[in-house]
């Protein structure tokens, strides 16, 4: 048997359909790749087409052996894992060799190295609940964050629910995808640039009064930088309100003359299907 | 004076407030309102601020005039401090502003006694009552009940918070005595006991009827000052166990004294806030409600003061060696939880993973135990880990050395300002 590496379109339909493809083919792969680190390579390459036929038959599978496996492969999808696709394919075939057993065994070395990249990605998600901050652009509430793990589909459900007469976005720089919610429906698409209008005069005000109480609210005798780091990382900071210089504090004109591409302007009327790109695995089969 | 000014005033006097948290709600998103507690068991941070604490309420006070001239307290009457007061509107507008910005999980209103507790509690009502009808606000609130308040008054402030709290701050009644003359210890204990029984019947009336209103449905909580007077640790560990079983409290926060005046009955003004005593006993305080210690197995008579140099719980091993090595692969959940390094998740997954193959050390580390404390005194499979040698007098020296990297070093030499003379 010779070794393969697949390539698929980075959904996680596109995802299931590789290894309905390594059983129908019966291949060993090396990589499960999308497309964006293909180099020269020994192995021959082979393109996959996402079926969402076959994608469903390997999730109904997976589901039917274990529920948590299922959950853990949708978890384990949106991690940042390094060849995250290769440690779920392995799980997969495990759970497909022996059954739903070895999921109790937290030291299992297939699972492990799941588990290890999901509790990443829950503990981002539970931070990025806290530490979102939104602004207020014109009625509609914006945001910025720039997370390890691909956390706006676990997001979706706590601030849709939260601002559920709000219309809102929050946009993922590093993933280049958004979060939409207006009039209790909400979508993720992918959204190559985005620059944060500049304050109007009340969300400047508010802004700084956010920045006054954080500044108050410590105790100076008790400062102490390293515990604050370990509970909030600096890389965090960035898209944080408290922590901007100046200039983010004072207004520039109304909001409206300055519309970037996904202020206002760029909520997609309600009931729009999700776009085409990599389509989030809250939606699955 | 503008709203920037009193939010500086107001949440700089009610900074020293330890309580910040907003667990134990569970309220879902209502139609036309804003806002839910249901972010999880554990509550939700919204920052931390430069001391390391967490921010989750907009913490101010109402206002921070007041009557009573307690010591110890910054807003006390005799101190020449500037004054401040929120109008109920310009409260709910911040509130409700910083929410929808997602800065906070909700807000922490308490107050200085401004004319009477009833006075001053009405005013809180009255703001609290416009923040839920007029702009509809379903987040956290965390109230303040004033001692003294009449029992009406607490009554209609739990049916519009989520949390209430009543402060004790002095560890005893020669302290409150000393330090704080208006108020009494009754004072105090006559709302936390109305409280737990309201709670108490709100709960068993949601059994019957499902939209009974709901009193204080996160329960309460309390405060004690650490360092303000001589109240040992054992004293002040068992005061907590009493409240979480008589009181049933959600939770007990310490707060280490920071001088904030020159009196002769206080610590001096130099004296540095005693931050790892402060920890030690939320260290123990753990211990009590999640593993299973009481007070009077972590500290006696005898040693009335917890170690500094290595936590509560290695300290109860250090004295119980007969009771070690545990058996990860045999011992009972409680067990488990006596060993240090092991903790409520670990033990957990401990009891999860050993149900399907014997546990070997190298398993333990990837389940969370944190070995550098645990290896003394557990065995897998009937081994300990390998190379592994001490003796009871190199276990101290050697738990000492793996907890002196998480200690700033000053802290270990404050302590000796509270070993007992």
């Amino acid at each position: 048997m010779t070794e393969m590496i697949y390539e698929y379109d980075g959904s996680f339909e596109g995802f299931l359909t590789c290894v309905f493809e390594r059983y129908a083919q019966k291949e060993v792969l090396t990589a499960i790749t999308c497309g964006e680190d293909i180099q020269s390579t020994l192995f021959p390459v082979r393109t996959v087409l996402t079926d969402r036929d076959h994608a469903a038959r390997v999730y109904r599978k997976v589901v039917k052996l274990s529920p948590e496996a299922a959950d853990l492969l949708r978890r384990g999808f949106l991690t940042c894992l390094p060849e995250r696709e290769m440690h779920l394919l392995r799980l997969v075939v495990k759970l497909l060799e022996e059954g739903p057993r070895f999921l109790r065994d937290l030291s299992d070395e297939a699972l492990y190295p799941v588990l290890r990249a999901v509790r990443h990605l829950n503990g981002e998600v539970h931070q990025y609940k806290g530490f979102v901050r939104f602004s207020d652009l014109g009625g509609v509430l914006g945001g910025e964050i720039q997370p390890k793990n691909r956390v706006l589909p676990l997001l979706r459900q706590h601030f849709c629910a939260r601002y559920q007469n709000e219309r809102f976005f929050l946009y993922d720089r590093t993933h280049r995808e958004a979060l939409f919610y207006a009039g209790g429906r909400s979508a993720i698409r992918p959204l190559e640039q985005f620059q944060m209008a500049p304050p109007d005069e009340a969300e400047a005000r508010y802004r700084l009064l956010w920045k006054r109480f954080y500044d108050t609210i410590a105790i100076r005798e008790r400062e102490n930088p390293r515990c604050r780091m370990t509970h909030m990382p600096k890389r965090y900071w960035n898209t944080m309100t408290e922590f901007q210089g100046e200039d983010f504090f004072k207004p520039r004109g109304t909001p409206a003359a300055v519309s970037g591409p996904g202020a206002p302007a760029g909520i997609p009327a309600p009931g729009t299907p999700p776009g085409s790109g990599r389509s989030a695995p809250g939606s699955a089969p | 004076m503008d709203v920037l000014e009193k939010l500086t005033i107001l949440t700089d006097a009610a900074k020293y407030d330890a309580a910040c948290t907003s667990s134990g709600g569970d309220r879902k998103a209502k139609a036309g309102s804003i806002g839910n507690t249901s972010t999880s068991i554990a509550g939700c941070c919204h920052s931390f601020s430069a001391d390391g604490r967490c921010v989750t309420l907009l913490k101010v006070l109402l206002t921070n005039r007041c009557v009573y001239d307690c010591k110890y307290c910054v807003n006390r009457r005799s101190n020449e401090t500037r004054r401040a007061m929120f109008t109920p509107e310009e409260l709910a507008d911040l509130t409700i502003q910083f929410y929808r910005r997602n800065y906070i999980e909700g807000l922490f209103l308490s107050s200085g006694v401004y004319r009477s507790p009833d006075y001053t509690t009405e005013l809180m009502i009255r703001s609290l009552r416009i923040l839920r009808e007029q702009y509809r606000f379903n987040g956290y609130i965390h109230a303040k009940a004033i001692p003294g308040t009449s029992p009406e008054l607490v009554e209609q402030l739990g049916f519009l918070a989520d949390r209430l709290s009543v402060n004790i701050e002095l560890p005893s009644e020669a302290g409150l005595r000393a330090l704080a003359p208006d108020k009494t210890k009754q004072a105090i204990l006559a709302p936390m006991g109305q409280i737990r029984v309201r709670g108490q019947q709100s709960r068993e009336e949601l059994v019957k009827y499902r939209h009974a209103p709901r009193f204080a449905p996160a329960g309460q909580s309390t405060q004690l000052i650490v360092g303000a007077t001589a109240d040992t640790d054992f004293h002040i560990l068992r005061l907590t166990q009493g409240l979480y079983d008589r009181y049933r409290l959600k939770r007990v926060f310490y707060s280490a004294y920071v001088p904030v005046v020159e009196n002769p009955l206080l610590p001096s003004k130099d004296t540095k806030p005693p931050l790892l005593r402060e920890h030690r006993l939320y260290q123990a305080d753990w211990l009590l409600r999640f593993y299973g210690f009481r007070a009077e197995e972590l500290l006696d008579a005898d040693h009335p003061d917890f170690d500094a140099r290595v936590d509560p719980k290695c300290s109860w091993a250090l004295q119980h060696l007969d009771f070690f090595p545990v058996e990860v692969n045999r011992a009972d959940y409680e067990a488990l939880l006596r060993i240090p390094g092991v903790g409520v998740v670990s033990a957990k997954r401990i009891l999860v993973s050993r149900r399907t193959r014997k546990l070997r050390i190298e398993d333990l580390p990837k389940l969370g135990v944190v070995m550098k404390r645990a290896q003394y005194f557990l065995t897998a499979s009937g081994r300990m880990a390998e190379g592994l040698r001490f003796t009871p007098d190199s276990l101290l020296r050697n738990l000492i050395a793996a907890e002196r990297p998480s200690l700033p070093q000053p802290e270990l030499e404050q302590l000796s300002l509270f070993a007992p003379v």
